[in-house]
């Protein structure tokens, strides 16, 4: 182990990721776990509320404010409050992680509601649609794309904020950035960073051409 | 004693708020850090956005900046800080945190002017350069002005990053009001955790609304 980075120490040393493998891949699993997870709870909720929001105008100020609030109260804060409740689990870094995808998520819901054409929504009205039907048949279908763009934006925050969990024992690659600011020794932070970097364009790309193989008509638009 | 009552009594502790460790001083320390980077930032990124957003030249530059910004995670910023701050032979704890919260302050700073002045109505630049006025004049006179809004909407989104990401300066050996929860992981102790994390988030929330405040100054006032 190396104790001291001195300044002949290079940034990089491949060797230690040749050695590292196992352990890379383990964190980098459970960095795309903890931010899928946390995803896909933000949006069970996201989803009702942003619905909720949309149909009742005036719960929609201090649902977004309160989500606001979440998403003004620095990571490192929010999970050292957390711990004194919930300990050093994943419990905890989920409940972190979920609060910040709620503004993103909630605002991007309603937005994409917003967007629906009223001629459609009529037409589905004339067809029978009770509202319940609407809602799943015309009006979220509709929205996905910007829901989706919204997934979009969380999913980069999420990959960025899983990295602090490691300061409450989870992390995925963050652990890797905080073993090396620990021991000065720069390749892990390099690994950590650049893995969680490329993790995040990764999802952003998966995640954009998910919405074009699920809305193609999004992807007419553009031409007409 | 639930840990609530227990960490407002460390708050109000009255050996809590002397001293080097003591609350005054580490509030003055993240206060400190937080204002000297971003307004090294934006004397750095005003200038320069300006200039690309008045002559254009460059905005590959600002796009390729405000989205690499938003995909490395804060955290692996200050780790990857930590390197090149021993490397440069400057220690620890102030300038690994300086060089972090640099780069973070940047691209917002330097997208929103960019924005600001390039979405200057092009027909006011032209008026203008009827009215006899040179680049500079333009520049001074009318295009800083338009975009001031939109330049505080940069300066608010860096600063209240800048707040909640000097809290992780504790990590690098820094000051600030991390300190509490960083040293309070290290001896479980559970009060502190929670009082320094109720700090930080007031700190943070206060920054939002301060700058907030600041931005609606900055807005012209529409007169006759």
């Amino acid at each position: 182990m190396i104790l001291a980075q001195s300044t002949e120490e290079p940034f990089f040393r491949p060797e230690w990721v040749g050695r590292n493998l196992d352990r890379i891949w383990e964190q980098l699993v459970e960095h795309a776990y903890l931010t899928g997870l946390a995803i896909a709870i933000g949006l069970l909720i996201s989803i009702p509320a942003g619905v909720f929001a949309y149909r009742h105008r005036r719960a929609y100020p201090p649902i977004t404010w309160f989500a606001g609030f979440l998403y003004t109260i620095p990571s490192l804060a929010l999970f050292a409050f957390l711990t004194a409740y919930t300990g050093l689990t994943t419990l905890t870094a989920e409940i972190g992680l979920v609060s910040y995808t709620l503004l993103i998520l909630i605002r991007n819901v309603v937005a994409g509601l917003e967007g629906v054409p009223p001629d459609t929504r009529e037409a589905a009205r004339g067809m029978g649609y009770t509202s319940r039907q609407m809602l799943w048949r015309v009006e979220l279908p509709l929205a996905f794309p910007v829901i989706l763009a919204g997934i979009r934006v969380a999913t980069v925050t999420i990959i960025g904020l899983v990295t602090v969990t490691s300061l409450i024992g989870k992390g995925g690659l963050g652990a890797f950035i905080l073993q090396g600011i620990q021991r000065f020794f720069s390749t892990p932070i390099v690994v950590g960073a650049v893995l969680s970097v490329l993790l995040a364009v990764a999802a952003d790309l998966g995640l954009l051409g998910l919405q074009r193989v699920l809305t193609p008509w999004s992807r007419e638009k553009k031409w007409a | 004693m639930g840990v609530v009552a227990e960490a407002l009594v460390w708050l109000t502790d009255a050996a809590n708020w002397s001293g080097t460790a003591g609350i005054p001083n580490r509030v003055y320390e993240h206060v400190r850090i937080s204002v000297f980077t971003v307004m090294c930032a934006a004397a750095l990124a005003i200038p320069v956005g300006m200039a690309i957003g008045h002559t254009g030249k460059g905005r590959f530059l600002v796009v390729t900046l405000s989205n690499v910004g938003r995909a490395i995670p804060s955290f692996a910023i200050l780790g990857l800080a930590l390197p090149i701050a021993i490397k440069l032979n400057l220690g620890l704890g102030f300038w690994p945190t300086f060089i972090a919260l640099f780069a973070l302050a940047i691209p917002p700073i330097l997208t929103n002017t960019y924005i600001g002045v390039a979405g200057v109505d092009r027909d006011l630049v032209e008026a203008a350069r009827g009215m006899g006025m040179g680049n500079r004049q333009i520049l001074r006179r009318l295009e800083m002005r338009l975009a001031a809004p939109v330049v505080m909407v940069g300066l608010r989104t860096a600063s209240v990053e800048v707040v909640a990401t000097a809290t992780l300066a504790a990590i690098v050996a820094g000051g600030g009001l991390g300190r509490y929860i960083i040293d309070g992981f290290a001896v479980r102790d559970d009060a502190r955790i929670l009082g320094g994390a109720i700090l930080v988030a007031i700190l943070a929330i206060f920054t939002e609304l301060f700058m907030g405040g600041v931005e609606r100054l900055a807005r012209p006032r529409t007169s006759s």
